[in-house]
């Protein structure tokens, strides 16, 4: 199985992220976990007032949080692409998702990002992280924390440096 | 000027350890090609031409003397014992060994400085007058508020990975020496109608390839919202500015395309989420910050010398050299007795804005002898010694002209604004360190370029325009033909309240014929100006087409 980073570990990854051919019915989806896209989720969950636990949405770094339909608690895992490590995009969606829709399951970063963008990802409220292939997650376990402070609030610290000074 | 405390220090010792890390990573084939290329230009690395380029900031252009000898230190040490003040105010070195950079950082943050995003897709930094808490035209001291958005642009962690650069320039005064309206976010220190402090917004000013104007988003953003604000805007431009392109990523095509209205009531949708929020600017943040930029102990007139302006016109009236330094070299000063001093880094024969690892300690002397222990860098590419007492002026005229600072020439067209171009830079179409050069060379008469007046004559050696060829009077681009260097030449820009960008004369010349043109078009303006008027103020009164035709007669 797949290895990732989830909240400082790296565990297992059983989420599989449907790319292509995604279900067009919730009697399409397997019976292990699964990240749709985001027209596919959309379309899913207008079939069912609960969906099922196994079900997770994943967004291109061109959607936004508010097109997500549906109760957003209730989603075990967003995923945001980062089709490409430089497409910034993600850092915002994740703030959007984390702050504005106070969103609290797992938020994970798909595609290409890479180890050294670990503290500005979890900065912006990620907290899973499939880096790309060439990445050892153990060893990536060290980028995690490679400032010991910040001086503007993000996800992580909602009080700025200049709020904390001695 | 702002001090670190414990945990600014351990910030940027925090970064010189990543990118030890990271270097070291990358040396050993951990990192790929291209992932490691945002790394290293966030840390302001970049390859040349020749070797490496490593871009140390300089936050709004302030120095201490202890500062300006770690960089002649670096250097000596690193480098081939020079570096070049860039059009940003930043500095530039030309040689530095990939695998020394970590260590060259590691020296730099003992005295509080580093290469922090002066490259890259991220936030870079902010730029002021260099004159900023002592020109007589200041209405408020940029800096303090200047450090306040530098260090929330700091490791931004929304914002590393923009769909291009972004820069930001802060302006206090009535006239206008930062060119607010060629940034990406340009902000003017402003009043409101019920006495409190805050800025009128420009966005989407720019060169590059596509020059623009900014515009005027906002007319008052509150001192304590300036913060969310700015965060509002990046926010706007990083979900919606164009990735696919990367001629067409920088925010002004954003502002363009949405128009400034649309775009500012977006951002203003996106801030009415942030406004009020922690990251508002409690008064005691400003206060501290106002705190770093006092207004220094002077030495009253009285121990000056209350005739001390009767001192100076006698010694001008005996050294006409000194005469003519004072009038080009220095500036007004708010406080009774002093003045600022402007040391030019444009002796003929030395690419613009270069200064050796000598030069950089005599700066630091200077600075320590008769500035307060403080110099400025400026976007012209000199040195501002911003706190002169009077009755020191002679003394330090003597001990700058041994140096190499006393060209008396700022302002005229051989104080010209040159970037490194193709001699180094790998992006450059054409060299322009050779052009400047020439026109030096040809035009070294004092007394003529006296008569011309102020002309700022700016040398870009591509459409990136760090040489800040739109806004010259003058303004010089290199272009590739072929494979071969040309040269389009421009007339009309400014970068003051009252910008304008430059417009293209028409077909291009040959380096060789870049003097000679020059020449023509002076000519012509000494033919056709009104007693008094300035080449600028000539220009836009007869227009671009007797100019044109001087110089393709």
């Amino acid at each position: 199985m797949p290895k990732i980073i989830v909240d400082g570990s790296v565990v297992d990854d059983s989420w599989n992220v449907i790319r292509e051919d995604a279900p067009n019915s919730l009697a399409e989806v397997r019976e292990s976990n699964t990240l749709v896209p985001l027209d596919c989720w959309n379309a899913l969950q207008s079939e069912s007032d609960k969906m099922p636990a196994n079900i997770g949405v994943w967004i291109a770094s061109t959607e936004l949080p508010d097109q997500i339909e549906g109760d957003l608690q209730s989603i075990p895992v967003i995923a945001v692409d980062f089709p490409a490590f430089a497409d910034g995009r993600g850092f915002s969606i994740g703030r959007l998702l984390r702050q504005r829709h106070e969103y609290l399951g797992q938020l994970r970063a798909i595609g290409n990002p890479i180890r050294d963008q670990l503290s500005y990802l979890v900065r912006c409220g990620f907290n899973a992280f499939q880096l790309a292939e060439h990445y050892d997650p153990e060893q990536a376990l060290a980028s995690l924390k490679d400032f010991s402070d910040a001086y503007q609030t993000a996800v992580d610290q909602t009080v700025p440096l200049f709020k904390r000074r001695g | 000027m702002y001090r670190y405390d414990s945990i600014d220090q351990k910030i940027v010792d925090d970064r010189v350890a990543q990118f030890r890390d990271q270097t070291q990573r990358y040396l050993a084939g951990e990192i790929a090609e291209e992932e490691f290329l945002p790394l290293r230009l966030q840390n302001g690395l970049y390859v040349q031409r020749l070797a490496p380029m490593l871009r140390v900031c300089i936050p709004y252009g302030m120095l201490s003397s202890q500062q300006i000898r770690m960089l002649a230190h670096v250097a000596r040490k690193y480098d081939k014992g020079y570096g070049h003040i860039t059009t940003r105010q930043n500095i530039q070195y030309n040689w530095p060994a990939l695998e020394n950079v970590p260590d060259i950082l590691a020296d730099l943050a003992t005295v509080e400085m580093h290469a922090v995003q002066t490259s890259g897709n991220c936030i870079r930094n902010f730029t002021a007058d260099p004159f900023a808490g002592v020109a007589a035209d200041e209405v408020m001291d940029p800096r303090p508020y200047c450090e306040v958005m530098r260090q929330w642009a700091t490791f931004h962690p929304e914002f590393a990975f923009l769909p291009r650069k972004f820069k930001m320039a802060v302006c206090g005064s009535e006239t206008d020496r930062a060119a607010i309206l060629v940034h990406d976010i340009g902000m003017m220190l402003t009043t409101n109608d019920a006495g409190e402090i805050g800025f009128e917004v420009f966005v989407g000013g720019g060169m590059g390839r596509t020059p623009v104007i900014g515009s005027l988003i906002s007319p008052f953003v509150a001192e304590k919202d300036i913060l969310t604000y700015l965060e509002a805007i990046l926010r706007v431009y990083n979900l919606a500015g164009n990735r696919l392109n990367k001629y067409k990523a920088r925010i002004k095509i954003l502002v363009r395309a949405m128009g400034p209205e649309a775009f500012a009531a977006k951002v203003d949708e996106e801030w009415q989420h942030l406004k009020g929020s922690e990251s508002t600017v409690t008064p005691e943040e400003i206060d501290r910050m106002k705190s770093f930029f006092p207004t220094p102990d002077y030495r009253t007139l009285d121990a000056i010398g209350t005739d001390v302006d009767q001192q100076l016109a006698q010694q001008r009236e005996e050294h006409q050299a000194f005469d003519r330094w004072i009038t080009r070299n220095t500036r007004e000063h708010r406080q009774p007795g002093y003045i600022s001093v402007i040391l030019s880094l444009k002796p003929i024969g030395v690419p613009p804005g270069d200064v050796t690892a000598e030069q950089l300690d005599a700066i630091a002397d200077l600075a320590d002898k008769y500035s307060l222990g403080e110099a400025r860098t400026t976007k012209e590419q000199n040195i501002v010694l911003a706190d002169v007492a009077k009755d020191q002026l002679f003394d330090l005229w003597q001990a700058c002209k041994p140096l190499g600072f006393a060209s008396p020439t700022i302002g005229t067209l051989n104080d010209m604004i040159c970037c490194p171009g193709g001699d180094f830079c790998s992006l450059a179409n054409a060299k322009s360190i050779p052009v400047a050069e020439a026109i030096q060379r040809k035009f070294d008469d004092l007394d003529y370029l006296y008569d011309l007046g102020d002309i700022s004559l700016n040398i870009s050696g591509c459409m990136n325009a760090c040489g800040h060829h739109h806004v010259g009077n003058i303004g010089v681009l290199g272009v590739d033909k072929k494979g071969e260097e040309w040269y389009q030449i421009q007339l009309g820009g400014d970068q003051g309240k009252q910008a304008s960008l430059a417009k293209v004369l028409g077909p291009s010349f040959s380096r060789e014929q870049v003097p000679d043109i020059i020449e023509k078009l002076l000519n012509n303006f000494v033919e056709v100006r009104i007693e008094g008027e300035s080449f600028l103020e000539t220009y836009r009164r007869v227009g671009h087409d007797g100019f044109k035709a001087a110089a393709y007669a």
